[in-house]
Protein backbone atom coordinates (compact mmCIF):
# COMPACT_ATOMS: atom_id res chain seq x y z
CA UNK A 1 0.00 0.00 0.00
CA UNK A 2 2.71 2.68 0.90
CA UNK A 3 4.65 1.31 -2.15
CA UNK A 4 1.77 1.64 -4.51
CA UNK A 5 1.16 5.32 -2.37
CA UNK A 6 5.34 6.47 -3.66
CA UNK A 7 4.43 5.70 -7.19
CA UNK A 8 1.34 7.38 -7.35
CA UNK A 9 3.34 10.31 -5.48
CA UNK A 10 6.19 9.90 -8.31
CA UNK A 11 3.79 9.93 -11.20
CA UNK A 12 1.63 13.46 -9.93
CA UNK A 13 4.89 15.43 -9.32
CA UNK A 14 6.32 14.17 -12.98
CA UNK A 15 2.92 15.35 -14.24
CA UNK A 16 3.13 18.59 -12.31
CA UNK A 17 6.56 18.99 -13.48
CA UNK A 18 5.81 18.89 -17.17
CA UNK A 19 2.50 21.26 -16.78
CA UNK A 20 4.54 23.92 -14.39
CA UNK A 21 7.54 23.92 -17.39
CA UNK A 22 4.66 24.34 -20.23
CA UNK A 23 3.00 27.14 -18.41
CA UNK A 24 6.65 28.84 -18.21
CA UNK A 25 7.15 28.39 -21.57
CA UNK A 26 3.85 30.01 -22.66
CA UNK A 27 4.97 32.74 -20.61
CA UNK A 28 8.83 32.87 -21.69
CA UNK A 29 8.75 32.49 -25.16
CA UNK A 30 9.04 35.19 -27.96
CA UNK A 31 6.46 34.31 -30.19
CA UNK A 32 3.28 32.81 -31.03
CA UNK A 33 4.30 29.23 -32.87
CA UNK A 34 6.85 28.89 -30.08
CA UNK A 35 4.54 29.64 -27.47
CA UNK A 36 2.16 27.03 -29.08
CA UNK A 37 4.98 24.48 -29.31
CA UNK A 38 5.31 24.24 -25.41
CA UNK A 39 1.75 24.41 -24.59
CA UNK A 40 0.75 21.75 -27.20
CA UNK A 41 3.06 18.86 -26.24
CA UNK A 42 3.37 19.64 -22.33
CA UNK A 43 -0.11 20.09 -21.64
CA UNK A 44 -1.20 16.35 -23.16
CA UNK A 45 1.76 15.16 -21.08
CA UNK A 46 1.35 16.37 -17.68
CA UNK A 47 -2.74 15.78 -18.47
CA UNK A 48 -1.79 11.98 -19.27
CA UNK A 49 0.95 11.51 -16.55
CA UNK A 50 -1.32 12.98 -13.80
CA UNK A 51 -4.67 11.49 -14.59
CA UNK A 52 -2.78 7.92 -15.09
CA UNK A 53 -1.78 8.58 -11.57
CA UNK A 54 -4.90 9.21 -9.73
CA UNK A 55 -6.64 6.27 -11.80
CA UNK A 56 -3.96 3.96 -10.12
CA UNK A 57 -4.43 5.56 -6.63
CA UNK A 58 -8.19 4.48 -7.53
CA UNK A 59 -7.37 1.18 -7.81
CA UNK A 60 -5.43 0.22 -5.23
CA UNK A 61 -7.65 2.29 -2.13
CA UNK A 62 -11.23 2.55 -3.47
CA UNK A 63 -11.31 -1.06 -4.98
CA UNK A 64 -15.25 -1.32 -4.28
CA UNK A 65 -16.13 1.12 -7.11
CA UNK A 66 -13.99 -0.16 -10.04
CA UNK A 67 -15.73 1.21 -12.52
CA UNK A 68 -15.37 4.97 -11.62
CA UNK A 69 -11.62 5.22 -13.25
CA UNK A 70 -12.82 4.37 -16.59
CA UNK A 71 -14.42 7.20 -16.68
CA UNK A 72 -10.61 8.97 -15.73
CA UNK A 73 -9.43 6.79 -18.74
CA UNK A 74 -12.28 7.90 -21.09
CA UNK A 75 -11.05 11.65 -20.02
CA UNK A 76 -7.35 10.50 -20.54
CA UNK A 77 -8.64 9.23 -24.25
CA UNK A 78 -10.19 12.44 -25.12
CA UNK A 79 -7.58 14.49 -23.91
CA UNK A 80 -4.99 12.83 -26.39
CA UNK A 81 -7.26 13.45 -29.30
CA UNK A 82 -8.49 16.56 -28.48
CA UNK A 83 -5.95 18.26 -27.50
CA UNK A 84 -3.43 18.54 -30.34
CA UNK A 85 -6.45 19.23 -32.46
CA UNK A 86 -7.26 22.13 -30.78
CA UNK A 87 -3.37 23.09 -31.07
CA UNK A 88 -3.77 22.50 -34.89
CA UNK A 89 -7.13 24.59 -35.50
CA UNK A 90 -5.53 27.77 -33.88
CA UNK A 91 -2.00 27.50 -35.76
CA UNK A 92 -3.32 26.83 -39.16
CA UNK A 93 -6.08 29.86 -38.18
CA UNK A 94 -2.82 31.81 -37.37
CA UNK A 95 -0.74 31.01 -40.18
CA UNK A 96 -3.83 31.72 -42.66
CA UNK A 97 -4.46 35.18 -41.43
CA UNK A 98 -0.86 36.04 -41.98
CA UNK A 99 0.84 35.79 -38.37
CA UNK A 100 4.85 35.98 -39.12
CA UNK A 101 6.83 33.56 -37.77
CA UNK A 102 9.52 35.47 -35.29
CA UNK A 103 13.49 35.32 -36.96
CA UNK A 104 16.92 35.61 -34.49
CA UNK A 105 17.56 39.01 -33.83
CA UNK A 106 13.89 40.47 -34.04
CA UNK A 107 12.08 42.16 -31.27
CA UNK A 108 10.14 40.00 -29.20
CA UNK A 109 6.41 39.79 -29.28
CA UNK B 1 -2.11 11.54 0.98
CA UNK B 2 -4.46 14.34 1.37
CA UNK B 3 -1.95 17.12 1.95
CA UNK B 4 0.02 15.62 -1.37
CA UNK B 5 -3.77 16.27 -3.24
CA UNK B 6 -3.88 19.83 -1.88
CA UNK B 7 0.08 20.10 -3.25
CA UNK B 8 -1.15 19.08 -6.80
CA UNK B 9 -3.87 21.80 -6.73
CA UNK B 10 -1.58 24.58 -5.47
CA UNK B 11 1.03 23.88 -8.29
CA UNK B 12 -1.69 23.55 -10.96
CA UNK B 13 -3.28 26.79 -10.07
CA UNK B 14 -0.01 28.76 -9.83
CA UNK B 15 0.51 26.68 -13.21
CA UNK B 16 -3.17 28.74 -14.15
CA UNK B 17 -1.89 32.24 -13.08
CA UNK B 18 1.31 31.78 -15.37
CA UNK B 19 -1.37 31.49 -18.06
CA UNK B 20 -3.64 34.09 -17.21
CA UNK B 21 -1.06 36.70 -17.64
CA UNK B 22 -0.72 35.60 -21.07
CA UNK B 23 -4.36 35.86 -21.32
CA UNK B 24 -4.54 39.23 -19.95
CA UNK B 25 -1.22 41.08 -21.32
CA UNK B 26 -0.21 39.03 -24.68
CA UNK B 27 -0.10 40.98 -27.92
CA UNK B 28 -2.83 39.77 -30.52
CA UNK B 29 -5.84 37.83 -30.40
CA UNK B 30 -4.46 34.50 -31.12
CA UNK B 31 -2.22 34.50 -28.18
CA UNK B 32 -5.34 34.69 -26.17
CA UNK B 33 -7.01 31.73 -27.46
CA UNK B 34 -4.38 29.73 -27.00
CA UNK B 35 -3.62 30.89 -23.40
CA UNK B 36 -7.91 29.98 -22.52
CA UNK B 37 -7.06 26.72 -24.47
CA UNK B 38 -4.44 25.73 -21.67
CA UNK B 39 -6.52 26.78 -18.66
CA UNK B 40 -9.22 25.14 -19.65
CA UNK B 41 -6.84 21.76 -19.98
CA UNK B 42 -5.64 22.86 -16.28
CA UNK B 43 -9.17 23.26 -15.01
CA UNK B 44 -9.66 19.36 -16.12
CA UNK B 45 -6.87 18.54 -14.40
CA UNK B 46 -7.88 20.67 -11.43
CA UNK B 47 -11.51 18.93 -11.26
CA UNK B 48 -10.22 15.58 -10.78
CA UNK B 49 -7.70 16.79 -8.21
CA UNK B 50 -10.56 17.86 -6.13
CA UNK B 51 -12.84 15.18 -6.94
CA UNK B 52 -10.65 13.02 -5.11
CA UNK B 53 -9.76 15.67 -2.58
CA UNK B 54 -13.41 15.79 -1.63
CA UNK B 55 -14.04 12.28 -2.26
CA UNK B 56 -16.84 13.19 -4.69
CA UNK B 57 -16.93 11.17 -7.73
CA UNK B 58 -19.66 13.72 -9.65
CA UNK B 59 -16.54 15.82 -10.10
CA UNK B 60 -15.24 13.30 -13.18
CA UNK B 61 -18.37 13.68 -14.76
CA UNK B 62 -17.74 17.77 -14.56
CA UNK B 63 -14.50 17.27 -16.41
CA UNK B 64 -15.53 15.43 -19.14
CA UNK B 65 -17.99 17.64 -19.83
CA UNK B 66 -15.55 20.70 -19.45
CA UNK B 67 -13.27 19.18 -21.82
CA UNK B 68 -15.75 18.92 -24.73
CA UNK B 69 -16.81 22.69 -24.08
CA UNK B 70 -13.56 23.59 -24.19
CA UNK B 71 -12.51 21.84 -27.13
CA UNK B 72 -15.69 23.19 -29.34
CA UNK B 73 -15.36 26.44 -27.91
CA UNK B 74 -11.15 26.58 -29.55
CA UNK B 75 -12.41 25.04 -32.47
CA UNK B 76 -15.22 27.72 -33.07
CA UNK B 77 -13.42 30.29 -32.26
CA UNK B 78 -10.17 29.36 -34.49
CA UNK B 79 -12.69 29.18 -37.30
CA UNK B 80 -14.34 32.52 -36.66
CA UNK B 81 -11.04 34.28 -36.68
CA UNK B 82 -9.68 32.72 -39.64
CA UNK B 83 -12.63 32.98 -42.29
CA UNK B 84 -14.62 35.79 -40.18
CA UNK B 85 -17.81 33.79 -40.05
CA UNK B 86 -19.13 30.63 -39.01
CA UNK B 87 -21.37 29.58 -41.43
CA UNK B 88 -19.91 29.67 -45.22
Amino acid sequence: MVIVDRIVILIVLAGTFVTLAGAIGLLRFPDFYTRLHATGKCDTLGTGLILTGFMVFHFVHYSSTPLVPIKVLILIIFVFIANPTATHAIVKAAYRTGVRPWHLGEKRR
Amino acid sequence: MLSFFWFTGLLISLAILCCLYRAIVGPGIFNRVAALNVIGTKTIILLVVMGYFFERPEFFDIALLYAMLNFIGTLVASKYLEKGQLWS
